[in-house]
């Protein structure tokens, strides 16, 4: 074929080979958390905090140790997970399908705008005397309260997002006669989906805080109300253990949604740069 | 009626906040079924506004647009617009055959055939090794030509090119301009192509459409009679050439001096 002759054929160039890390990143966050265990281990033994109130790193792991074998710890995290997952689950889903709605409907956008800025800076531990007045002091409270934080850190995102189309893009899009529905899949939700990651990240975090507070104030079963339990009893040692519990829960949320973001957005200019950029 | 594109008294104002900007004069002209034709005009000349138009992206503000007689009010079917932004054009989260294939899906073609016009045509722009690469791991010369091979494989009755070749290099433009070409007479899409390159122009089009500046108008329509069978080297250097690509130049120098109507031309 004579076109054929008129190109140089192209190949794909082979994706960079990861690149090796440095020595240095890789041990100065251990570093760092050293010295916090020893300040953790050393500090309550000085005698500076009066009494048994702040137990020494050595003691609360040795109660953790204690607690792990206990059926009681992992149903109370059972608990606290489940109704972190249900109510993060739902404060994504409502917030990814109203934001791309209202982001599609100027018409919407208008409307909707002076009321989302009076909603959205309402912190949602006020709402709890409220929450408990409407639902109870069942877990459907805490995942209420999670709702409602959630919902507008996710809808903020993708609202950021879906403004973000490029206009070149939309064009293209609109050349090739694609449906609604195929410019919301193959446009619209790719360009936001990094926004709905951050928007994600940002309720992760906050939906542990609610799940907790909830618990913690409400007295619904769960990590949270074994806190409280263990601090009015007196059970210093075995209350630092479970903040301990939810520390870990926090560092994993986070972990966890940062690889599953670097899985998902490989194409995104961010991902592609940290990955093979020197 | 043979015309597959006409234009009528065509019109465009920008109006936003404080600003009016009358991007376009009054264009009238119209081009036939299976025709190469290319608009030359200077920067800013509203060229960019008028291929918006022809692709029902922008309503016009006066004046209509007919496609086969129809008139457009929307994206028709049929048509595709290789962006002068090829770069942003392409999604950077589908690899070069998922982009060439998604308007194809959007067509409602089977599974078989779209398989089929997408490594055809990925063969014809030569690139038949790289449909699994993403766009960005691409030249911007083979991004161009992913874009060109997208519009092909649509198989449109009408293909709008803005400006393609403006950003790579000129061993690639030569290379890609003889690639339009060849496409355009073996699949007899009648063609619109943007260019400000008087040389690419003459050296493309059966046919050169000269803008004014904005509000822009038709200076000049100057038939290009060179013969089908085109070749860099040769066909550059002919004195037909040569007298073309002056008529062209004096039509570009009256446009940039803001004349309305081309002593050219007369
Ligand atoms: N969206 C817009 N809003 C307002 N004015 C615009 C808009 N787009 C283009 N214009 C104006 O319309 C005129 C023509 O622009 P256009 O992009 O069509 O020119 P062009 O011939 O394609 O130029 P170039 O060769 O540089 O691409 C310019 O004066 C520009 O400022
Ligand atoms: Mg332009």
């Amino acid at each position: 074929m004579k076109v054929l002759d008129a190109t140089r054929p192209g190949k794909a160039p082979a994706a960079p080979a990861p690149r090796r890390r440095a020595a240095r990143p890789r041990i100065a966050p251990l570093v760092g958390i050293v010295l916090a265990a020893l300040a953790a281990e050393i500090v309550p033994r000085t005698g500076l905090i009066a009494g048994d109130a702040l137990p020494p790193l050595s003691s609360v792991l040795a109660e953790l140790g204690r607690q792990a074998g206990d059926a009681a710890l992992w149903e109370a995290l059972g608990r606290t997970v489940r109704t972190w997952a249900v109510g993060l689950v739902v404060a994504v889903v409502a917030g990814v399908v109203v934001g791309v709605l209202i982001g599609l409907v100027p018409i919407l956008r208008a409307i909707t705008a002076s009321t989302v800025e009076f909603l959205r800076p309402i912190p949602s531990v006020a709402l709890i005397p409220a929450v408990i007045l409407v639902f109870g002091t069942g877990f459907e409270s805490g995942v209420v309260l999670i709702v409602y934080a959630g919902f507008w850190q996710v809808l903020v995102q993708v609202l950021y997002g879906v403004q973000d189309i490029d206009p070149v893009a939309h064009d293209t899009a609109r050349s090739y006669r694609f449906s609604v529905w195929g410019r919301v899949r193959y446009v619209i939700w790719p360009t936001a989906l990094p926004f709905v990651f951050t928007g994600i990240r940002l309720a992760a975090s906050v939906a542990l805080v609610l799940a907790i507070t909830g618990e913690l104030v409400i007295g619904t079963p769960g990590i949270g109300q074994l806190i409280s339990v263990a601090q009015s009893s007196g059970a210093t040692t075995e209350m630092f253990a479970l903040v301990l519990v939810t520390g870990v829960l926090g560092v994993l949320v986070n972990t966890g949604f940062r690889y599953a973001e670097r899985a998902v957005l490989g194409w995104h200019p961010s991902v592609r740069r940290s990955a093979g950029a020197r | 009626m043979t015309d597959m594109v006409s234009v009528k008294g065509l019109n465009k104002v920008y109006e936003s906040a404080g600003r009016r900007v009358e991007a376009i004069g009054d264009i009238t002209f119209s081009v036939a079924r299976g025709e190469f034709a290319c608009i030359v005009g200077p920067s800013g000349a509203g060229k960019t506004t008028l291929l918006k138009c022809l692709a029902g992206l922008l309503t016009p503000t006066a004046g209509e647009v007919l496609l086969d007689g129809v008139p457009v009010t929307g994206p028709p079917p049929g048509m595709a617009v290789v962006f002068q932004e090829y770069g942003r054009s392409l999604f950077p989260w589908k690899t070069v055959r998922q982009n060439i294939d998604l308007p194809l899906r959007q067509k409602k073609l089977p599974r078989a055939e779209r398989d089929r016009l997408v490594t055809d045509s990925l063969g014809a722009v030569g690139l038949a090794d790289a449909g699994d690469a993403y766009p960005w791991q691409l030249s911007g010369g083979m991004q161009q030509r992913v874009a060109i091979a997208r519009a092909v494989a649509y198989e449109p009755q009408v293909l709008l090119m803005d400006e393609p070749f403006a950003a790579v290099d000129a061993q690639t433009r030569a290379d890609l301009e003889d690639l339009v070409r060849s496409l355009w007479r073996s699949l007899g899409i009648t063609t619109l192509f943007v260019t400000h390159d008087i040389d690419e122009a003459v050296y493309l089009g059966e046919r050169v459409l000269v803008l004014s500046a904005s509000p822009t108008c038709v200076l000049d329509d100057v038939p290009i009679g060179l013969p089908a069978e085109r070749d860099q080297v040769t066909s550059r250097s002919t004195s037909a050439f040569a007298e073309l690509r002056t008529r062209v130049h004096r039509g570009i120098q009256d446009a940039k001096a803001g004349r309305r109507t081309s002593g050219a031309a007369a």
